[in-house]
C-alpha cells in the first residue's frame, strides 16, 4: 500500500459501524483497521476518535500500547520470529539472521515510509512443540522453520506473493497430543453437560463445582467454585463470563490445542458458568498470536447458536440467555493478568487495575465478572457431566483432577501431556523422551526451575505448582543464558505503568547482559538481587513481582553458571572505559599513556 | 585536623580517617558539608581528615571513609576515583552528580568532538590558529559523563543536590557509630 493516503483503500466507518460505534470495542476496531491498512495512520485514528466520541490522544494511547498495532508503516510483510528460549534452542536466531541477509534488512529496523518488509522478534507464539516459528502480518504462522523455508520465504517476499498464497503446509499447526487423560481423551457430546446442569439447577451446579475441588488452571489456583459463588453473590446487576485465552506465558501451548480440538467443551464450560452465576454476556480473550484460530472458533459458536446452545432460552430454558464474543488481543503479555485483560476488553490500554475490588465484584464495565482459563472451562464441562466425586478422586488432596502440560525443549516427543496432579517430574521426563536433562522450567519464566535432585517432586499445588509450561533443558544448555532470555522477556513485556517494573526489569537486563559480556563481578550479583527485592516489594502487578524469578530460581540451582562469568573480585565497568577517551584522543591527536584508561583499575 | 592527633578516642574507640574529593561536581556538596558549622568541632574530635579540599593534602592514605562528590567526566576523575576506592574501606557517592551524573551529564546527548571543535576552533572571536588544547598535562575528557558506581563499587549513596548539612551530619554519625545510614523522611531528597 502506498504511504500516501492509505485511507482511500479502506473506510474506517464500515469497521466502526460493524462494532456498533462502541468505544469499548476500540482495540478490535484498531486491529481490524490495521489488518486492512497495514498500519494505523493518524488520519484513520482521528476518524475513529470522532466516531467513538473519544479524543485522538485516547485512541493513540491505546494504539501505542499494543505491540501488534503500529503508528507508522512496518512493511507489507511484517515478519516476527518467535523468540522463546525453545525457538532459540532450535536455531531461530540463525534463521532470523539468514532471512534478514537475504532480504537486505536489519532485525528490528524499519526503513523508509513504505518498506516492503520488516523482520523482528516477538515473545513466544505458543508453537514450541513445532518451532522455530514465526508470525506474518499478525495473522498467519509458519512452523518448523528451516534454511529451505527461510530461503523460499525470502523469494516469496521479494516477488511480493501475498501471504495467503504461501505454501499451505508452512502454516500447518499440529495438535500433538502425546498423553491424553480425562480432558484430552475424547470431547464430551455437545450439550450433554448443559443438560446435566439444567437438571441440577444453578445452585446445584455451583455446589458440584465447589465440591470437585477444581482450582483455576491459569496459575494462581484459586478455587473455581468459590470464585463463581463470590460472583453470584456480588451486588449489582449483570454478570459476565470471561475465558482467558491470552496464553502468553512462554512455553505454554495447551490452550491453543484445546481451542483447536475442544472448542465446544470450552464454550460449554463458559455457558455452564453463565448458568451458575446468571450471566448473559461472555467473552473469549484470544491472544493475537492465535488469530489463525478465529474463523474456526467463530464457526463453532455459530453452530452452537444454531443448536440452541447459545443465544436466548438456551436448551429451551426461559430466561437462560447467554452469548459469547471473541475479542482478539494485540501482542501484550500483561493482558493475561485478569485485570489488564478486562481493561483491554473495555477497549483501553492493558494496564493492570488496583485490586481490590476483584473482578468478581467489579469486572467488565463494573459488572461482577469471572475470569477463568481455557483449561478450567474444559474441566468444568467434564465435572458437570461426570460429577464432583469422580473428579475429586483424581489427583491429590489439594489438587483435584488432571493438569495438561505443554512439553517442549530437549526431548524426543514434545507436545501435550495430560496427567493427574501428583505426577512426578521424572515420570513426565521419561514419557517425553528427555535424556541427560539438567533442568525443567515448570510454569514458564515466572514459574519454578527444577534441577536433577528434585525430579522426584510432583506437579501439584502442594509441591511444584504449574501454569502449564514444561520446558526441558539438557546438560548442553547454559542455564544462565536461559535465565537471561527470560529476563529479556519480562523487560520486553513490562507495560511501563509502574516505575519499579519499567525501570527494574531494564536494570536486570543491563546487569545480566553485563555478566554475559564478561564484565561481571560479585558486586553485580549483589546489585541483581537488590533489584529483584525491589521488584518483588514494589511492583504494581505480578509481572514485575515475578520478573526476578528466573534469576533467583537458576542462581539457587546453577550458581557456577553465574560464577564462571565473574571476571574480577572488583567491580568492572559495563562498558569499554578506554573507548570512552576515543573522541578526545582523536580531537587532540594524543596517544600518550595518560590518554588511555585500563578497564580495571 | 591534626594528623598527629591521638589514634584513640577517650572512650577507647579508634579515631577514623576521612577523605573527600570533588570530581565532576561544583563543590556544592563540600559547601553543604561545611554548613554543619560548629558541629565540625564535634566531628574532628572523632575523625582525622586525610586528602580533602579542606586539608589540601594531594595524596590519599589509608582511610575509613571516602566521600566522593561529582561524576566522571575525565581520565583524571577515573584515576582519582580509583585511588579513593583502593584506599577507603567505605566509599560514599555524595550528591546528584556522583549518583546520576547530574548537571555535567547534560552534555551526554552531544558529541564531544563537536563540542570541543565549537569551543576551541569555530567560536567567533578566537585567535587565528586556535586549536583544541593537547598538552599531555591536561586530562582528556570522556565521551560521556558517568556516575561513579559504573566504574567502582560504591558502598553508600547520599542523595541531594546538594544533600543538606543535616543529612550529611546524620549520615556521618550513623556511619561512625556503626549504624546502617538511613536518612528517612525529611532528610532524604533528590534536589
Amino acid at each position: 500500500m502506498p504511504a500516501t493516503s492509505p485511507i482511500s483503500r479502506c473506510d474506517p466507518q464500515a469497521v466502526i459501524i460493524r462494532h456498533g460505534s462502541d468505544p469499548h470495542a476500540l482495540v478490535q476496531i484498531l486491529r481490524e483497521l490495521q489488518a486492512e491498512l497495514g498500519w494505523l495512520p493518524r488520519e484513520a485514528l482521528t476518524r475513529v476518535a470522532t466516531a467513538l466520541g473519544l479524543t485522538l490522544a485516547e485512541v493513540e494511547g491505546v494504539a501505542g500500547f499494543y505491540r501488534f498495532l503500529h503508528l507508522r508503516p512496518v512493511g507489507r510483510y511484517r515478519v516476527l520470529f518467535s523468540d522463546n528460549i525453545t525457538d532459540r534452542m532450535l536455531g531461530s536466531e540463525a534463521l532470523l539472521q539468514a532471512l534478514c541477509r537475504q532480504l537486505g534488512v536489519v532485525p528490528g529496523a524499519i526503513v523508509g515510509d513504505d518498506p516492503l518488509v520488516s523482520v523482528d522478534r516477538c515473545s513466544c507464539t505458543g508453537l514450541c512443540d513445532q518451532g522455530p516459528a514465526l508470525l506474518v502480518n499478525h495473522h498467519q504462522v509458519v512452523t518448523r522453520l528451516d534454511a529451505t523455508r527461510v530461503a523460499q520465504m525470502a523469494e516469496l517476499i521479494r516477488t511480493r506473493v501475498p501471504v495467503p498464497a504461501w505454501p499451505a503446509e508452512w502454516s500447518l499447526v499440529e495438535d500433538r497430543i502425546e498423553r491424553a487423560d480425562v480432558l484430552l481423551a475424547s470431547p464430551p457430546a455437545q450439550g450433554a453437560a448443559l443438560a446435566a446442569a439444567i437438571a441440577r439447577g444453578p445452585q446445584g451446579l455451583l455446589v458440584e463445582i465447589e465440591r470437585s475441588g477444581l482450582r483455576g488452571r491459569g496459575g494462581a489456583g484459586f478455587g473455581t467454585g468459590r470464585k463463581w459463588a463470590l460472583c453470584r453473590k456480588a451486588a449489582g446487576t449483570g454478570r459476565v463470563v470471561v475465558c482467558n485465552a491470552d496464553e502468553g506465558e512462554p512455553g505454554t501451548f495447551k490452550d491453543r490445542v484445546l481451542l483447536s480440538r475442544h472448542a465446544d467443551a470450552v464454550f460449554e464450560g463458559m455457558t455452564l458458568a453463565a448458568f451458575a452465576i446468571g450471566a448473559r454476556t461472555g467473552f473469549v480473550y484470544l491472544r493475537g498470536e492465535y488469530r489463525f484460530l478465529l474463523e474456526q472458533l467463530e464457526a463453532v459458536l455459530q453452530q452452537r447458536r444454531a443448536a440452541g446452545l447459545l443465544g436466548s432460552s438456551i436448551c429451551g430454558v426461559a430466561g437462560f440467555d447467554f452469548d459469547i464474543v471473541i475479542h482478539l488481543g494485540a501482542g501484550a503479555y500483561v493482558c493475561g493478568e485478569e485485570s489488564s485483560l478486562l481493561e483491554s476488553l473495555e477497549g483501553k490500554r492493558g494496564n493492570p487495575r488496583v485490586r481490590p475490588p476483584y473482578p468478581t465484584e467489579s469486572g467488565y464495565l463494573g459488572q461482577p465478572t469471572i475470569v477463568n482459563n481455557v483449561e478450567t472451562f474444559c474441566a468444568v464441562t467434564a465435572i458437570t457431566l461426570r460429577g464432583a466425586a469422580w473428579w475429586a478422586a483424581i489427583g491429590t488432596a489439594q489438587s483435584s483432577g488432571t493438569r495438561i502440560h505443554s512439553v517442549s525443549g530437549d526431548c524426543a516427543r514434545p507436545g501435550l501431556y495430560e496427567y493427574p496432579f501428583g505426577t512426578s517430574i521424572r515420570r513426565i521426563l521419561e514419557d517425553c523422551g528427555a535424556a541427560d536433562t539438567q533442568a525443567v522450567q515448570v510454569g514458564g519464566p515466572s514459574g519454578v526451575c527444577v534441577a536433577v535432585n528434585e525430579f522426584d517432586r510432583s506437579i501439584a499445588f502442594e509441591d511444584v505448582p504449574s501454569a502449564g509450561a514444561f520446558m526441558v533443558f539438557d546438560r548442553q544448555r547454559d542455564m544462565f543464558e536461559v535465565a537471561r532470555s527470560f529476563t529479556h522477556f519480562f523487560a520486553h513485556e513490562s507495560c511501563g505503568f509502574c516505575t519499579p517494573c519499567r525501570v527494574g526489569t531494564a536494570l536486570l537486563v543491563r546487569r545480566m547482559d553485563k555478566l554475559a559480556a564478561g564484565h561481571g563481578s560479585p558486586h553485580d550479583l549483589d546489585a541483581l538481587f537488590e533489584i529483584d527485592r525491589l521488584l518483588r516489594g514494589s511492583s504494581h502487578c505480578g509481572l514485575g513481582a515475578t520478573a526476578g524469578n528466573p534469576l533467583r530460581e537458576t542462581f539457587n540451582r546453577f550458581r557456577p553458571a553465574y560464577e564462571r562469568r565473574l571476571r574480577s573480585l572488583h567491580l568492572i565497568p559495563g562498558f569499554d572505559l578506554d573507548a570512552e577517551v576515543s573522541i578526545a584522543r582523536q580531537v587532540t591527536g594524543r596517544d600518550d599513556p595518560a590518554a588511555h584508561l585500563e578497564q580495571q583499575g | 585536623m591534626n594528623p598527629s592527633a591521638s589514634l584513640k578516642l577517650p572512650d577507647g574507640r579508634r579515631r577514623l580517617r576521612l577523605a573527600t574529593t570533588s570530581l565532576a561536581g561544583c563543590f556544592g556538596c563540600h559547601m553543604s558539608f561545611l554548613d554543619i558549622d560548629e558541629r565540625l568541632l564535634m566531628l574532628i574530635e572523632r575523625v582525622d581528615f586525610d586528602r580533602s579540599p579542606f586539608t589540601d593534602f594531594k595524596k590519599i592514605g589509608h582511610c575509613d571513609i571516602g566521600l566522593v562528590e561529582g561524576g566522571l567526566c575525565s581520565v583524571e576523575n577515573v584515576q582519582v576515583l580509583r585511588e579513593f576506592r583502593a584506599h577507603c574501606r567505605t566509599l560514599v557517592a555524595v550528591g546528584a552528580c556522583a549518583i546520576n551524573g547530574g548537571l555535567p551529564a547534560q552534555r551526554n546527548h552531544l558529541d564531544l568532538g563537536q563540542i570541543l571543535a565549537e569551543v576551541y576552533r569555530e567560536r567567533p572571536g578566537l585567535a587565528p590558529g586556535s586549536a583544541v588544547p593537547d598538552d599531555p598535562e591536561l586530562p582528556l575528557l570522556l565521551n560521556r559523563v558517568h556516575p561513579i558506581h559504573e566504574v567502582v563499587q560504591v558502598d553508600y549513596f547520599l542523595p541531594g543536590c546538594p544533600p543538606s548539612a543535616d543529612a550529611i551530619w546524620s549520615f556521618l554519625n550513623d556511619l561512625m557509630d556503626g549504624r546502617t545510614p538511613h536518612l528517612g523522611h525529611g532528610l532524604i531528597r533528590y534536589d
